[in-house]
């Protein structure tokens, strides 16, 4: 019998905090397994946000590091420039960064950083508890949207991956999302070519993965999954946004 | 035509009961152990008909916890 799926070693035993059925989970496990499939666990070294996954440094087996709110990539441009050798990534939410964190994303991409960034973007503040992100959609209830985002007042939700995408910078800029099996599967093979990308030096790439939140949507895990594919999907399409010419 | 056989477990004390295990499954085999309580107090992840599992290890792709480990073999 042949183990085709086992627990990667890219992850320490310590149990996820995370609400059930929080796909943080799941986005944890895909970049912890594309690190230990391209053998740089000991070469790595993350950069943890505010937000849900602010332990992440906790779940990750490698070398980590914490940044203030929304600075995850000026901390990576730094760890980066001193250790160019090193495989230097940031994990982060849609409010720490397309929020706070909007400046920092947007020069550090500007800048052509080689850096990876892993974008988690559930369209809701998670730990504050279910605050408007700039994600929240057209109409979605959070706290401080009781009767829906009215876009006369907030505006349209930003899509953050396409407006990083008209930078030169940035050269691999790719939206998944985790709410099946196939879905969770291309997830990771994006992820896995922005790393190798990465390692190549070729310059900024970025993933966004769309992501639930059960606990502040007011949904069970499964219907969030559900409220993902009908909701989310239509304003964020999935989809490689740019990719360098010689690997396309 | 090989057919796939699967054997899945459980670390069913890391489960928290979110059910997205059960909606994968393509042979329907997943559901929730409702007899038993783990550590956490959820209803822990559980496989009814271990026969029928083909190894797909979606189960395993969704679940956020790493609950589950698949294991496979093929008979010709």
């Amino acid at each position: 019998m042949a183990k085709v799926f086992e627990r990667t070693n890219g992850l320490t035993d310590k149990p996820f905090h995370y609400c059930p059925g929080c796909t943080h989970g799941v986005i944890h496990r895909l970049v912890a397994e594309v690190l230990e499939e391209l053998d740089v666990l000991g070469e790595t070294i993350g950069v943890a946000p505010v937000g849900c996954s602010v332990f992440a440094y906790d779940y990750f087996n490698c070398d980590m590091h914490e940044a203030a709110h929304g600075r995850a990539p000026a901390v990576a441009t730094g760890i980066k420039r001193v250790h160019p050798d090193k495989v230097v990534f940031t994990y982060q939410g849609d409010g720490d960064l397309a929020s706070i964190g909007a400046a920092e994303i947007i020069h550090a991409a500007a800048r052509g950083e080689k850096i990876t960034t892993i974008f988690v973007n559930n369209a809701i503040y998670g730990m504050t508890g279910g605050q408007m992100a700039p994600t929240t959609l057209e109409g979605q209830k959070a706290t401080t949207s009781p009767y829906g985002r009215d876009v006369s007042h907030a505006g349209m939700p930003m899509r953050v991956s396409e407006m990083l995408a008209t930078l030169d910078g940035a050269k691999f800029v790719e939206r998944v999302s985790v709410h099946n099996a196939a879905a969770v599967r291309k997830t990771k093979k994006a992820i896995k070519k922005a790393f190798e990308l990465q390692l190549s030096g070729e310059g900024f790439g970025i993933v966004e993965v769309l992501s639930t939140c059960p606990t502040n949507w007011g949904l069970t895990p499964v219907e969030s999954l559900k409220w993902l594919e009908e909701n989310m999907i239509p304003y964020y399409p999935l989809g490689n946004i740019c990719t360098p010419e010689e690997v396309k | 035509m090989a057919k796939a056989k699967g054997t899945v477990t459980f670390r069913e004390d890391r489960c928290k009961g979110c059910e997205l295990c059960t909606t994968v499954c393509p042979v329907n085999i997943v559901v929730m152990n409702k007899d038993k309580i783990n550590v956490k107090g959820y209803h822990p992840a559980t496989v009814s008909d271990m026969d029928k599992c083909i190894g797909c290890a979606n189960c395993a792709t969704i679940c956020p916890d790493t609950v589950i480990e698949v294991e496979r073999i093929i008979e010709k």
